[in-house]
């Protein structure tokens, strides 16, 4: 910033802050690699290769991506009847 | 004890991972720790010429795993510090010529006989960078204050987390105190703020490095210079004792000039 924009008080950010937001917004989408798309896509994969080995309830199925302080977080929420070929029923 | 593994990885290239490597095993050393340094960048060796020792290297990291030579043949012993050790990197092969598995096997030999074994990890994420980290027991980031290697820090921090490598601790390296100053370079907590993790060290850019690599000794043997400092700090943090971050001072002025003169 010049002499002038100061006596003036004109705000101009600085490089460091540009370069922090530059780098902020970035991150963003760097660290969110997953559009909703992918996420349903996702959902459908792993209820098709889970069914397979064990029983599930499809309805109940939650599949969330969080984004945390450090990192992004896929939580799967999957309810289980029970192992298929098992009479047992179980619920977790 | 068995030896701590430590990676020191960074993503980009030229931001002082062997710099950082070479200081750390010397300043562990000096602090009367058993170290071995192991240069995992095959085919671009440098650690050896960092540390001094190139004139000293008969076998590389690469005889070992094929079996041309044992692991004791191809330690390098430090001029300087008794118990200091350099296992080189091949110079005429490729990142192919060893495995994830391989490194771990490597170190894992050498964990009952040090306390430390420092991998200094190549640029970039592909296998150069997965074998480097496959033996780790933990890992330093290093980063400058630049956009680019912030966002590439970023996105290693993220590939040791899916690991279960995490978490990093981060050195950030090549502070320039007066560009701070102007607002023109991040400060310490921008970084901190944008990546997230735990500090370990920060190092002031100093010409020091430059002449220190010339002549293939690290800044941490001498006992003056703020990097050689900075890199002592990391060393005594990394033994679990509490080191106040050092205040960074701007020698660019007259006074500094005057401070450098007198110093050196």
């Amino acid at each position: 910033m010049s002499f002038w924009d100061k006596l003036r008080g004109r705000q101009i950010p600085s490089s460091r802050e540009i370069a922090k937001e530059r780098l902020q917004l970035v991150l963003v989408h760097d660290r969110a690699n997953i559009s909703p798309g992918l996420l349903q896509t996702l959902k459908d994969e792993l209820i098709a290769v889970i069914s397979r080995h064990i029983e599930i309830d499809r309805e109940g199925v939650e599949i969330t991506f969080t984004q945390g302080k450090r990192y992004n977080r896929l939580v799967a929420n999957i309810p289980v009847l029970g192992a298929r070929g098992s009479r047992k029923t179980r619920r977790t | 004890m068995p030896a701590r593994i430590i990676t020191i990885t960074s993503g980009k290239g030229g931001v002082g991972k062997t710099t950082a490597t070479a200081n750390l095993g010397v300043a562990l050393a000096l602090l009367g720790r058993r170290v071995v340094t192991v240069d995992a960048d095959i085919g671009l060796r440098n650690l050896d010429v960092v540390m001094g020792l190139e004139n000293r290297v008969v076998y590389d990291i690469v005889n070992v795993v094929e079996g041309v030579c044992r692991l004791r043949q191809a330690l390098v012993k430090d001029k300087r510090l008794a118990e200091l050790y350099l296992l080189p990197a091949a110079q005429t092969r490729d990142k192919s010529a060893v495995s994830p598995e391989d490194m771990v096997q490597v170190c894992e030999q050498m964990r009952n006989d040090y306390d430390f074994v420092l991998i200094d990890s190549p640029a970039g994420i592909e296998q150069g960078f997965r074998n480097a980290i496959a033996p780790a027991d933990e890992v330093l980031i290093i980063t400058t204050p630049e956009v680019s290697a912030v966002r590439d820090a970023d996105r290693i921090i993220g590939l040791i987390e899916a690991e279960g490598k995490g978490p990093a601790k981060l050195i950030i390296n090549r502070i320039k105190p007066e560009m701070v100053k102007r607002g023109d370079m991040l400060d310490t907590n921008d970084v901190i703020e944008i990546l997230a993790i735990d500090l370990i060290g920060i190092v002031p850019e100093d010409e020091a490095i430059i002449i220190s690599t010339n002549k293939g000794v690290p800044v941490a043997l001498d006992d003056k210079g703020q990097a050689g400092l900075a890199f002592r700090n990391i060393a005594h943090r990394l033994l679990g004792e509490d080191v106040p971050f050092m205040t960074i001072k701007d020698t660019s002025g007259f006074l500094g000039r005057f401070a450098r003169l007198v110093r050196s």
